[in-house]
């Protein structure tokens, strides 16, 4: 029974005289290899040029702000309940009077940890975010020498300033789609 | 009195030569890595090394710098002295074969006719299988040493194929001898240029024995079972590191240098120009071109050793005992039946 036309038979017949010289299919093998010597190559020089990502790549979190430079985060802990690897750790704090132009509610992250070892880069914390406070970015988490040096805090997740650092916002928000 | 006097100027020059010919073996074995890996690279449509400086010209020197850095291991249970004779061996037999091979023509300094050849003996050919044969021990002493029955395993692998190689290179040698009737190499330049005709058109049959022994004799895929990496726990260098390895490594490419230069020589003109008559120009313009001309030939050669061990599989050691010792070897003597029949015909 044959579910495909593909099969194709062995031949078994034994070589002839000139296939068992091996000359010819030897000269044919050179030709080819030298036929790739001038192919397109498939790498491309890494750190220079970089291919694009799909528009659906997952990569390293980004703390988002509103337009007024506010963080958007309430502490809520949606995100760290929705991470099936359990990457993610926050304290809560309220806000100060005063510290209106910081924080967009009253309540706010005062630690907010992901441990890149362990995220899986499913993106859950993203859709469980009431407040669109939390995004993947096109980016990936760079090599590190230690472990320490994995765990991200608010230093490494908040997105840059529009106030102060418009130009450092808008580079964030490119690779932040 | 007259018999006693130095020729100091003849000494200088030999060892202006003798230097400079093992420095340019050195720099092309080096540059041979490079070349290696960079085709190596083309042929698998990968870019290859292009960090180190421009292109990755640099690669080289970064590779040998690593080398120098490794810690270096001199098993406990080893040989010592025969662990560091081994590969002095190899490099020492690399280096000696490249004494009678003609770089060029002559040239003229300062009123005095030098010769671009470190000797012209008249058994030069000879020389060359009596050196190359001593390559082996190289090989049987590293792997004897390390005291590791793989190493010993492996040593004995590349020792029998070394030497059952050698017989048939010597056999379509000796059909080429029946055509030069000389044993000095730069005797058979000349032939070739005064015939017009390189030897490798009355003997392709004698140049394609001599080459596949040659990639034998180097080691070089498909016969590079004496340093199979991974299938054969490496070869008889398994025990070797640091500089010690890189030796072992390093003639190799110098070997492959080497037998270009003798596949150039013998069966392709040597420093023979082609579609040029030498006679026109002036001695020492014609002298350079020459040896331009020779290493063309064996950049060639070299690119050829290197397309070839990226394209073929290696050999099993059956498939290679098989092929040495059934084909190779009745090829070659009926290879020298008919060159000698020929000849008697001819001269008849």
């Amino acid at each position: 029974m044959r579910l495909t036309n593909r099969a194709k038979p062995v031949d078994r017949s034994p070589m002839n005289f000139m296939e068992r010289l091996y000359l010819p299919a030897i000269m044919k093998g050179m030709g080819i290899t030298f036929s790739h010597i001038f192919r397109k190559k498939a790498t491309i020089n890494y750190p220079e040029q970089t291919r694009p990502f799909s528009p659906v790549f997952r990569g390293i979190q980004v703390l988002n702000r509103d337009e007024e430079g506010r963080e958007r985060c309430t502490a809520c802990g949606l995100c760290a309940l929705a991470c099936p690897a359990e990457a993610i750790t926050m304290e809560a704090a309220e806000r100060q009077p005063g510290e209106e132009n910081l924080y967009r509610e009253e309540k706010y992250a005062a630690k907010y940890e992901i441990n890149m070892l362990r995220c899986i880069f499913c993106g859950f914390c993203e859709e469980a975010c009431p407040k669109d406070a939390i995004y993947l970015s096109e980016t990936f988490a760079p090599a590190n020498y230690q472990r320490k040096g994995f765990i991200y805090s608010k230093n490494e997740l908040l997105i840059p300033n529009p106030k102060t650092d418009p130009e450092g916002y808008a580079k964030a928000k490119r690779s932040n789609i | 009195m007259e018999l006693l006097s130095i020729d100091w100027a003849f000494l200088l020059e030999k060892a202006i030569l003798i230097s400079g010919i093992i420095g340019v073996s050195l720099l092309i074995a080096m540059y041979s890595t490079y070349a290696e890996r960079k085709i190596a690279a083309v042929i698998q449509d990968r870019r290859g090394p292009n960090r180190a400086g421009p292109f990755g010209i640099l690669q080289p020197l970064a590779d040998g710098v690593k080398l120098f850095m490794k810690e270096e291991i001199i098993p406990n249970t080893s040989n010592r002295l025969l662990f560091i004779i081994g590969p002095a061996m190899a490099m020492l037999t690399a280096m000696m074969t490249s004494a009678v091979i003609p770089w060029g023509s002559t040239i003229e300094v300062a009123g005095r006719t030098v010769e671009l050849q470190i000797a012209d003996i008249n058994i030069g050919v000879l020389y060359i299988f009596g050196v190359v044969s001593m390559g082996v021990y190289g090989m049987m002493i590293g792997g004897w040493s390390s005291n590791n029955k793989f190493s010993l395993m492996a040593a004995l692998r590349g020792a029998s194929q070394v030497i059952s190689y050698e017989l048939p290179m010597g056999l379509s040698f000796i059909a080429l001898l029946m055509l030069t009737g000389s044993l000095s190499m730069k005797t058979i330049v000349e032939q070739q240029m005064d015939a017009g005709m390189w030897n490798v058109v009355y003997q392709p049959l004698g140049f394609l024995i001599f080459l596949i022994c040659a990639f034998a004799e180097c080691n070089r895929a498909p016969f590079d079972l004496p340093e199979a990496e991974s299938e054969l726990n490496m070869g008889y260098h398994q025990e070797y590191s640091s500089m010690k390895l890189g030796f072992y490594l390093f003639a190799e490419y110098i070997n492959m240098f080497i037998s270009s230069a003798i596949i150039a020589t013998l069966y392709f003109g040597g420093y023979d120009m082609p579609f040029v008559d030498e006679s026109t120009l002036s001695p020492n313009t014609a002298a350079l071109l020459g040896a331009i001309a020779l290493f063309a030939k064996i950049a060639f050669f070299i690119f050829f050793f290197m397309w070839v061990r990226w394209t073929i599989p290696r050999f099993r050691y059956d498939q290679l005992m098989n092929l040495g010792w059934k084909k190779l070897i009745p090829l070659a003597l009926v290879n020298m039946v008919i060159t000698a029949l020929v000849i008697l015909w001819l001269n008849k």
